[in-house]
This record gives C-alpha cells, structure tokens and sequence, in this order.
C-alpha cells in the first residue's frame, strides 16, 4: 500500500454563499466519498477542512529575521479548501477516488517513502 | 555478422518483452533498462559459440537473472520489494518465462495518462522501443539533456507515485488505449516528418547513433508501425489498434513515392503511385476495413484509415472518390473535431469535382484564427492553393512565403519555397493569369 495526500483545491465563493443546508450537503458528500474509498480497499487516514485563505498566515524565511505575513503563500482564485491522508494499492486507485472526491481540484501527492519502503509518518 | 544479424531481430521484435518481463519483476523501470541492456552486452560474446534457438527467452531469462542477482545483493533495492510485482521470493514467478502481456503493461505504464505527453512519447521511444536518447532528442526538436531529464523525471514518477504496471481493466482500456495510440501515431509522425528517418531516404539518422541497446536499430516509421501490429496481436477485439495499423500501413505505402530520387517533397497531388508499396496498401486495407466494421461507431483511428484508405485505392488524384472523403472527414469532425480535422475537411471539399474554391477558401479563412493552428504551416499553403486556383497568384505567393516561415522541415522548406518563385510573376509569363 502506498499512502497519498489529496489536496482540494477550490473556489472559495462557498464560503459567502452555502446556507446550513448547503453546508449539510457538503459533510453529506464527505461522508459519501469515505465510505466509496473504503469500498475501494482503500482507506482514509486523515483529513481536514480549513477555513478559508483569507485566514492564513504566511511565515516567509528570507535572509533576514523570518517574516509574517497576511494571507496563503500561494495567493490563487482557487484556493486549498482541504485535505485527505489516503491508503491506496496504486495510483490508479488513488486517482480513480480523486476522480469521486467532491472538490473543484484536487492534487494527488505521494507520500514521500522512507528509507525503510514504508511511508513517512 | 551472425550474432549481430540475430541480436537486431531479437531487439526489433522482442525488446519491448524482455524490458517488460524484468520489468515485471524489478518493478524499477531503470533497473529494467539497465539489466536488459546487460543481457544484450552478454549475448554479444555469448552467442559467438552458436545463437541460441529462442533468443528473446535467453534474453529475457537473462535480463531477469541479473535483476535478481542485483535485488538480492543490494540492500537499499530490495528495500524498494514492497513496489514488486512479483516477489521473487514468492515462488510462483521463476524469472524464466515471458508473458504475453508484459509488452502491454510497459507500453501502458509509459503511455499512462498520469504523465505528460511528452514524457509518454519519450519514454515508448526510450523503454519500448530502445531509441537511444540523442535520436530521440533529435526526433522530437529537442535538446538532448532535456529529454534525458524528462525521461528520468518520468521514471521517478513512476516509481513515486507507484504507476501500475499492469494492462488496465475492461472498463478503463478504451481512454487508456487512446492514449496509446496516440503516442505510437505521435512516434509515426516524428518518423515520418523526419528526412533522415523516411523511407526513401535510409539515412542514418536513427542508426549513426551507437547505442548498445539497438543493434541494426531500424527507422522510427518501421518501429511504430512494429508498435501498432503489436497492440493489434495483444489487443484483437479493439478496432481502434486496427484503425492505427491500417493508418500507418496506407500511409507508409506511399512513403517510396513522397519523395522524388533527389529527395525533394512529392505531394500526394503529384505522387507517381505506380511506386505506391502494394503489400502494405493492401494489408493496410485489411485493418482499415476491419477497424470500420467491427466498431459500432467507429473512432477517429478507423476514420483516418478510411481517409488513407480511399487514397490507398484511387488510381490518381483526380479520380479520388472525394464526396466520400468529404463524407468521413464529416464523421471525424463529430468524433474528434479539431481544427486540422475541419483544415483538412475544407480542403476535400475544394477537390470535389465541379466545387468552386472560394467556398472552402472561406471555411479556411474562418480557422486562421485559431491559436490551434498558429504555427501550423499546412494552413497557409492549402490557403495557397486555393488562391492559386483562383489566380490570385500575388495572395498565392504570400500565403505561400507564410507557409515557408512555419516550416522548420528542410524537404518541404524547400518544396515551399520552389512554389513562392512558382507564383511569383516571371519575368516574361508563358501563360497569363486568367483573371
């Protein structure tokens, strides 16, 4: 088993437009998308949802004294929404659950092996 | 050269199944290079004493005895096992027998859609065929470190992101097969755009590269042609690998007649097609039709086949059922529109006995905008054409010059150029412009 992070890339509009119950609906299709990769002899190992972009704070490291700055590294129209740790055999599979994953974009990412074979983490 | 003449067979016909059997193996897609290559340099003193009776087996037995050796003495690659297909300590696989399907897996595993287009074609050159990188730079208009970058760039995806070696399934083959397809048609293409790897012309361009892997390498066109009737042996029930072979046997039919002896640029206008190659049209033929039949709506592959096809059989090119043409390029234009399908469709329609050529001048006009064919020089020298059929021969010459300035092909540089002077008015004219 290989392990890769999905990273869901988005239009942040949701965030001024979803009501309670579009907000339902969205967990909803989360939920969905968990069960389908357990379906898929896949798991998930972790997760998360962030809050918007317009929330993060960027630490940039120069020459000088690390400097802090207001909003995402990466100042893009979509921007990263969330994220899943995934266990997957191949990336076939991995990708073929991306394909399933309700999120605008999504970014499929190896996990980075240790020496060992295993992955890290 | 016994051992020579033996090795260039077994590398023409068997290359793409020994790499793909070790492959299979090591699951490490240099590591399968390398051991293949290996196994060649052994067979060099090897088979002095006598050519084996199966030289692919020996090969591929061979190939994989060295990958076992290396996987077992080296820590750090049997680390990597958990990627193997095959354990070799598993027992079942004994490293001595090659599988029909390990061609298909490596030609799958290059070709998979995970990696670039360019990447795709340069590793089929590189894995599946045993192109050595400076050739294949040299096909592709590209530098020769950057190919090599990208083709190990690609490898390490593989193994990163732990791309399946494996045939896909029923349900996901016709995406992926397209995309493989496609890159063997790319490989054609390359070959054939290529002076020095024509047909009429057997310059070395392929073979003055040394290579250990390649002995007796053969040209670009042969290898993916070699490619597509592999795909149509492994693949039986799929018409669009059909499609693909008759499309490339029809167009290689015609390879002897595309230049004349100086090696100038003969378009399909002019060809003498009594030097039209009659087997390959013929077996060209076969697949274009059974690609047309057995699908139930057939794909662009077929379709371009019927286009080579109908060229195969006209005995000239006034006498080309173009109505029929027409006819399919329409159907291409609902399967795969692009604007070089409606270009070439604009230009059927203007060959269409008694079609006034301002109608398709229009339908060009209409596409020089598209950025899709910007740099496409095909463009302005049917536009050319067209405006010389309506004698305006100035407009004519222009879109001809603008031809010339897209073209980086020295045959057909040259070919443009004789029709630019052609057009220019002479000095004195023998045959004055009618309108």
């Amino acid at each position: 088993m290989a392990q890769y992070v999905f990273l869901l890339y988005d239009d942040e509009d949701w965030f001024d437009t979803a009501d309670a119950e579009g907000v339902a609906d969205d967990f909803r299709l989360h939920g969905e998308f968990v069960a389908a990769v357990e379906r898929a002899g896949a798991r998930v190992l972790g997760g998360e949802a962030l809050e918007r972009s317009t929330t993060a704070s960027t630490v940039r490291r120069g020459d000088g004294d690390p400097l802090v700055t207001d909003g995402p590294f990466a100042d893009t129209k979509e921007a990263l929404g969330g994220f899943y740790v995934i266990e997957a055999p191949d990336l076939d599979v991995a990708l073929s659950l991306a394909k399933i994953c309700p999120a605008g974009n999504i970014e499929v990412r190896p996990v980075m092996a240790m020496p060992d074979g295993t992955p890290a983490g | 050269m016994v051992v020579g003449e033996a090795l260039g067979r077994v590398h023409r016909d068997s290359w793409p199944a020994v790499v793909g059997a070790t492959a299979r193996l090591t699951r490490d897609l240099d590591l399968a290079e390398d051991c293949a290559q290996e196994a060649v340099e052994r067979a060099l003193s090897a088979w002095r004493t006598g050519v084996p009776d199966n030289p692919a087996a020996w090969l591929t037995t061979t190939a994989r005895r060295i990958a076992l050796d290396r996987l077992r003495r080296d820590e750090t690659l049997r680390r990597k096992l958990p990627l193997l297909v095959d354990r070799p300590d598993s027992g079942h696989d004994t490293g001595d027998e090659p599988e029909p399907a390990d061609p298909l897996r490596l030609v799958f595993t290059c070709c998979h859609p995970a990696l670039a287009p360019e990447s795709q074609v340069a590793l089929t050159l590189r894995l599946v065929c045993g192109v050595p990188v400076p050739a294949i730079a040299s096909v592709l208009l590209a530098g020769e470190a950057g190919v090599a970058a990208r083709i190990t760039r690609a490898k390490r995806k593989i193994a990163a992101a732990r791309i399946p070696f494996r045939v896909p399934s029923d349900d996901e083959l016709p995406a992926r097969l397209d995309v493989v397809l496609t890159v063997v048609h790319l490989v054609y293409t390359a070959g054939h755009a290529d002076p020095g790897a024509g047909r009429a012309d057997p310059g070395p361009a392929l073979d003055a590269v040394p290579d250990r892997s390649a002995p007796g390498n053969p040209r670009l066109t042969e290898r993916a042609i070699e490619l597509a009737r592999m795909l149509v042996r492994l693949l039986p029930g799929e018409p669009e690998a059909r499609g693909l072979l008759g499309l490339l046997l029809l167009t290689e039919a015609r390879g002897g007649a595309r230049t004349d002896p100086d090696g100038e640029l003969v378009l399909l206008t002019d060809q003498d097609r009594s030097a039209w190659d009659d087997r390959l049209t013929r077996e060209g033929l076969v697949h274009a039709t059974a690609a047309l039949d057995s699908a139930a709506s057939p794909g662009r592959f077929a379709l371009q086949s019927a286009v080579a096809g109908l060229h195969g059989v006209a005995p000239s090119w006034e006498r080309t059922d173009w109505p029929r043409v027409v006819t399919v390029y329409d159907a291409l234009m609902r399967t795969w529109p692009s604007p070089v399908v409606a270009l070439n469709r604009a230009v059927a329609r203007s060959r269409v006995p008694g079609t006034d050529p301002a109608g398709p001048l229009r339908e060009i006009d209409s596409l020089v905008a598209d950025p899709g064919l910007a740099r496409y020089p095909y463009l302005p020298a049917a536009r050319a054409e067209l405006l010389a059929r309506l004698g305006r021969t100035a407009d004519a010459a222009a879109a001809y010059a603008d031809a010339l300035a897209l073209s980086s092909n020295p045959v057909e540089r040259r070919f443009l150029t004789r029709r630019v002077s052609a057009c220019a008015p002479p000095p004195r004219s023998p045959r004055p412009a009618t309108r």
